[in-house]
């Protein structure tokens, strides 16, 4: 069973190999390849994980060597396959929401021209992605996180008529690349301080290794991690790259790929062990970005974009949970199993109402939908509410923890991250429901409008092909959460690869203590929307649950102006602040670097005059510089 | 093996088993050259095609037949002027396999109907003297619409098969030349045909003429350099051998101006060969208007002969005083790979765009070179087999992409080409992803292996950089994805010929060794690190 594990990695790879290189031969029946390679794969994934979960705890992990890759000199890479709880979880979640979001697009991609393509990258995708979890080593790591980032550009730029999607890739690529050389140079010096760099080698010789290169080793690790998962600094490519299909934005950028960096951190484990240094900085960058990734969602418009400015936050939790070190790992990945489940829900959802809405994505333009898509606004619905953490919904049970464990690190560090992991879920709370408000009720604004080709708005509920896998996703986001967390399963199930957990410091604040407090910021963020948002129409269906809060604050206007002067003004100021550093100064420094590379290449053009004598003069000269410089490091 | 020098009147030794791959190559040149004496005009191109393709092959069998015997630490012979020892057999291998697919490129008649090669420029047009780059010459006489070709005028000119033979055959010395003199003797007989092989295009003429003239002037003033430096390093040392001046180096007392004065110009003169940055300006102008399968070769074959002798100069002569001239080389690196990166982003000719990434890469394969270590010598010989079959299958591939006249090169009559040839921009998408050292390509693995050697000798500022200038590299490869991707494709843009069966095997045979060493490159490395030079 295990010895064939590669079957995982290689069904995928062939379907994408059969649809890219049998061409138009394969249009008829490609896509049903696509699905059903994902689904073997999928069935695989579920075998290998009953035949693991017959075996004792210590062994459930086991490598499948392949062949020898790069051996040179001390320097050996082989190619294997490391089967163990935390990689098959991976594969479990990759290959089951893959196979679910490749149905839907059967439904979503139905009437694109290029829909042999679309399946061919996204089985590529899922393979790539296979590689990145089941390699036993950061070489192999690094050939899926190329993959990825390689099928993550060719389906942003899916629809590449669109000049805004061929941008948005290449952004991507960039922005990725950034990362990658983080992550290059973090392989490299493994190597060169441990000598080996297959995890077993690399967690086996990290204590032996200087205290300061292990830091080092730990923060380029994370710039990686950075720029693949859109952390700060490295977001601003996330959002853009909704320009692709939806199901790639739910496939690739919610649940698998942008995962990939807490994927890194949490495999990477005993390095940050041994740097505390390392695990704050991880914890840093997951608060601000939670934090700055929540703000902004409130300030757009586009479904899409709030959604995705949702993921960059929701990651921001996990790297501030594998941060908190050992029992944060595991709280991590729950948190990444479960925002799998209800952000990939979410995004079909969207991806269900734009089909349905001539694919407008401005919410301003939606309104009253619930009636016309009762599906997905049930199905949307429950992925809204484990998102902001409703009792006993997935988010409820990963989320809150986190936010438990954050105040569970003691001292200065409890509060801090703590209370930005609690203002966090108030304001998720916040743009969610107004995202849910305007999407869902109201007014039915688009019955008064036309789309930008001049075409009525007929919304309509998507077809079952669509709606099936909506509905598989929202069982996911219900109850994934409590399954987990029942007799502490996903813990002791992971425990093989992460190591024993233990619970950290005293906590600042009792657990009781917490939970109260989260549902308080949850249901502040609520209120507090539904009072912007629904204004200056009574919404017509206003969530009973908060009608009475609503009405109270309501007695109040001073309050409410309050309320808006104190909370809603400094946060549209900040997101649009937010926003405006993110358009000007990341975007400026992206776009600036470029120009100035290409006027700086421009102007040293000029050098290449096509003349044998200016040729002859620059040879003598850089001669002359080259004898200078010898004689010179000699004599002086 | 130092008997020959102390016993004065002893015939030299001669190891003829070991020598036999570059005498088959040279032998077969000359029986070329007497072909084209003896051989009627008509059956010249197939017997000159046969003839040279037996002689790679034969050779390449001699090679193979040998290698598993061979000595473990090589032998030295002919007066210990060669020493073929372990890096030199790979190199060996390396430029017998690239010149064998690079001939099948060259004896290519289909594409361009008669061949790419002329000696004159026919009839119309031909008066213009000099000219610049962007002069163009009208197309000769019709040969697309098949028109009789007039005597000769439309046939190929075929000494190129021996002239390519003999500068394989000086490559191949060039880099097992155990003194400097036998060092530049091959360079000589290395170089002169391939200024020849640069002048003969068929097509736009005055630009391949102008790269023909300006190669043969820089490369007769880097000759110059490297005969200088050779001439300082006598006085040095008293001689010419590799070995004899490390020693001298290690434990004299004369002045050691003579000793960096003589190693600067020698090295400048290899630098200029391998199109290193500050020396690289002659590459673009040379590699845009030579004929593209002349360029495949060069840019190919050239590389792994200049690297490969770099190699050997600055191991076997020169590792005493690395300390000296590191920095030097840091700086050469970094000039070269900041020059190829960032000059090929404003490229509009995807040959000219080849020639900066080739400069690019050449920086990184300085820093290879300047490891001196085990696993930098394999690495680097690893990178350079790598990126020969790379590059000679993007040249291949170049060559297809035409409109009336002649070849496409400017990018903007790429435009969508994917549209109309998928599979041709599908290979060349990969070739170039293999360039921008992206994993499951070669690139990657022969990047992957020099950064790590250079790593482990404290070389880490120099990769972070090289990673940073391979980043800003990717960018322009990426754009002529984006261009045969994404773009509408031009009114009268260019088409993809279908090429014939040489061709075809030149592409399929770089894109599959591309491939192959980025997925399975373990048997390829294990030779390359089989053992240091013989001294």
């Amino acid at each position: 069973m295990i010895a064939s594990s590669w079957l995982l990695v290689a069904l995928p790879a062939l379907g994408a190999l059969v649809l890219l290189a049998g061409g138009k031969r394969t249009d008829g029946w490609g896509h049903l390849l696509g699905c059903a390679t994902v689904i073997a794969s999928f069935a695989y994934a579920l075998a290998l994980f009953t035949t693991l979960l017959g075996r004792q705890a210590a062994d459930r992990s086991a490598e499948a060597h392949l062949f020898s890759w790069i051996p040179v000199g001390e320097l050996q890479v082989d190619i294997a396959l490391l089967i163990d709880p935390l990689s098959v979880t991976f594969a479990l979640l990759i290959t089951g929401v893959g196979a679910v979001i490749h149905v839907y697009s059967l439904g979503y991609m139905g009437d694109d021209p290029e829909r042999r393509k679309f399946f061919a990258y996204m089985n590529l995708f899922v393979a790539a992605m296979l590689v990145l979890v089941l390699g036993n080593g950061f070489v192999s790591l690094y050939l899926g996180w190329e993959g990825v980032g390689l099928a993550s550009y060719l389906l942003i730029g899916f629809w590449q008529y669109k000049p805004s999607a061929a941008t948005a890739a290449k952004k991507a690529f960039v922005m990725n690349r950034v990362g990658d050389i983080g992550l290059a140079v973090a392989i490299f010096l493994m190597w060169k301080h441990i000598g080996g760099t297959s995890y077993a080698e690399v967690f086996a010789g990290i204590g032996d290794v200087p205290t300061d290169v292990a830091l080092v080793i730990a923060l380029l690790l994370l710039l990686g991690a950075c720029g693949k998962s859109g952390q700060v600094p490295l977001q601003a490519w996330l959002p853009d790259a909704m320009e692709g299909p939806t199901p790639v934005s739910a496939l690739i950028h919610a649940a698998t790929m942008v995962t990939a960096g807490v994927y890194l951190i949490a495999r990477a484990n005993p390095i940050y062990n041994v740097t505390p240094t390392g695990q704050l900085v991880v914890t840093i960058i997951g608060a601000v970005t939670l934090l700055v990734g929540a703000i902004i969602g409130c300030a757009y418009d586009d479904i899409k974009k709030v959604l995705a400015y949702s993921t960059v936050s929701q990651i921001g939790y996990m790297m501030l949970a594998v941060g908190l070190g050992p029992f944060g790992y595991a709280l991590a990945i729950m948190h990444l199993l479960t925002h799998g489940f209800f952000k990939a829900g979410l995004f079909l959802g969207a991806g269900s109402v734009m089909h349905g809405m001539n694919d407008e994505v401005d919410m301003r333009k939606f309104g009253g939908l619930y009636r016309k898509m009762p599906i997905t606004f049930v199905t949307f619905g429950l992925g809204y509410l484990a998102l902001i953490g409703f009792p006993f919904l997935s988010g409820y049970y990963s989320k809150d923890a986190i936010i438990d464990a954050a105040f569970g690190q003691g001292g200065w560090q409890g509060w801090v991250f703590g209370g930005a992991a609690l203002l966090g879920a108030g304001i998720t709370a916040f743009y969610m429901t107004r995202l849910m408000v305007l999407t869902f009720f109201g007014k039915q604004r688009w019955a008064e409008l036309t789309d930008s080709e001049g075409r009525e708005f007929h919304p309509h509920e998507s077809g079952p092909v669509m709606t099936v896998p909506m509905m598989l996703l929202a069982v996911g986001s219900v109850g994934a959460g409590y399954f987990f967390v029942q007799g502490e399963r996903l813990v002791h199930w992971l425990t093989p690869s992460l190591g024993e957990l233990e619970h950290g410091a005293e906590p600042v604040l009792g657990h009781g203590t917490v939970v109260a407090a989260t549902m308080t910021a949850v249901a502040l963020g609520v209120v507090l929307a539904v009072l912007l948002v629904a204004r200056p129409e009574t919404p017509v269906e206003r969530p009973a649950r908060v009608s009475a809060v609503v009405q109270a604050a309501r007695a109040d206007l001073y309050g409410n102006a309050l309320n808006e002067a104190l909370f809603a003004r400094p946060g549209i100021w900040l997101s649009r602040a937010l926003v405006y550093v993110d358009n000007r100064g990341v975007d400026g420094v992206v776009n600036g670097l470029a120009a100035g590379l290409g006027g700086g290449s421009g102007r040293l053009r000029r050098l290449q005059t096509g003349f044998v004598r200016s040729y002859a003069l620059s040879m003598l000269a850089g001669a002359g510089v080259l004898l200078g410089l010898l004689l010179m490091v000699r004599f002086v | 093996m130092f008997g020959a020098q102390v016993t004065a009147l002893s015939p030299p030794s001669v190891d003829y088993t070991a020598m036999l791959p570059v005498l088959i190559v040279l032998g077969a040149a000359a029986v070329g050259v007497l072909l084209e004496a003896f051989v009627p005009r008509h059956l010249r191109w197939s017997v000159q095609v046969t003839v040279s393709l037996v002689a790679l092959a034969g050779a390449g069998i001699a090679l193979g037949a040998y290698v598993p015997g061979a000595p473990a630490q090589g032998v030295t012979t002919m007066v210990d002027t060669l020493a073929i020892d372990a890096p030199a057999l790979f190199l060996w291998g390396t430029l017998l396999a690239l010149s064998f697919v690079a001939l099948l490129f060259i004896a290519e008649r289909t594409v361009e109907p008669g061949g790419a090669f002329v000696s004159q420029a026919a009839l119309r047009g031909a008066a213009g003297a000099g000219g610049s780059v962007s002069t163009r010459e009208p197309e000769t006489t019709g040969g697309r619409d098949g028109a009789a070709p007039a005597d000769g005028a439309r046939g190929m000119q075929t000494e190129i098969f021996p002239l390519t033979l003999f500068a394989l055959g000086g490559m191949m010395t060039f880099v097992a030349a155990n003194d400097l003199l036998t060092m530049f003797i091959a360079l000589e007989v290395l170089s002169l045909p391939l200024y020849l092989m640069c002048g003969l295009a068929r097509r736009r003429r005055l630009l391949s003429q102008e790269s023909a003239v300006k190669y043969f002037l820089l490369g007769a003033f880097a000759s110059a350099f490297f005969l200088y430096g050779l001439a300082l390093l006598y006085g040095y040392a008293g001689s010419v051998r590799l070995g004899d001046i490390a020693t001298a180096a290690a434990g004299s007392d004369r002045s050691d101006t003579l000793l960096f004065a003589g190693f600067g110009l020698l090295v400048v003169g290899l630098l200029f060969k391998g199109s290193v940055g500050p020396f690289h300006a002659w590459t673009p102008d040379v590699y845009q208007g030579a004929p593209t399968s002349v360029t495949g070769f060069m840019a190919a074959c050239t590389k792994v002969a200049a690297f490969g002798a770099m190699l050997r100069v600055l191991y076997v002569g020169f590792e005493g005083v690395s300390w000296e001239w590191r920095g030097i080389l840091w700086a050469v690196a970094i000039v070269s790979m900041a020059v190829g990166a960032v000059l090929g982003l404003t490229q509009r000719d995807v040959k000219r765009m080849i020639a900066y990434s080739s400069i690019a890469h050449a920086g990184f394969l300085v820093i290879g070179v300047m490891t001196l270590s085990d696993s930098g010598l394999a690495a680097t010989m690893f990178y350079l087999l790598a990126y020969g079959f790379t590059t000679l299958a993007a040249f291949a591939v170049v060559s297809l992409v035409r409109d009336a006249d002649g070849e496409a090169t400017d990018l903007s009559s790429w435009a969508g080409l994917a549209k109309r040839s998928p599979l041709i921009a599908g290979v060349f998408t990969f070739l170039l992803l293999a360039l921008a050292g992206i994993p499951l390509t070669s690139g990657f693995v022969g990047k992957f292996v020099v950064f790590s050697a250079a790593l482990g000798e404290g070389l880490a500022p120099l990769v972070v950089l090289a990673l940073v200038f391979s980043a800003v590299a990717a960018f322009y490869y990426l754009r002529v994805v984006v261009v045969m991707y994404f773009s509408e494709p031009a009114a009268g843009g260019a088409s993809v010929t279908v090429p014939g069966a040489f061709t075809t095997v030149t592409i399929a045979a770089g894109t599959i060794v591309t491939l192959l060493l980025g997925i399975y490159p373990g048997f390829a490395l294990e030779w390359a690190g089989a053992g240091g030079f013989a001294f």
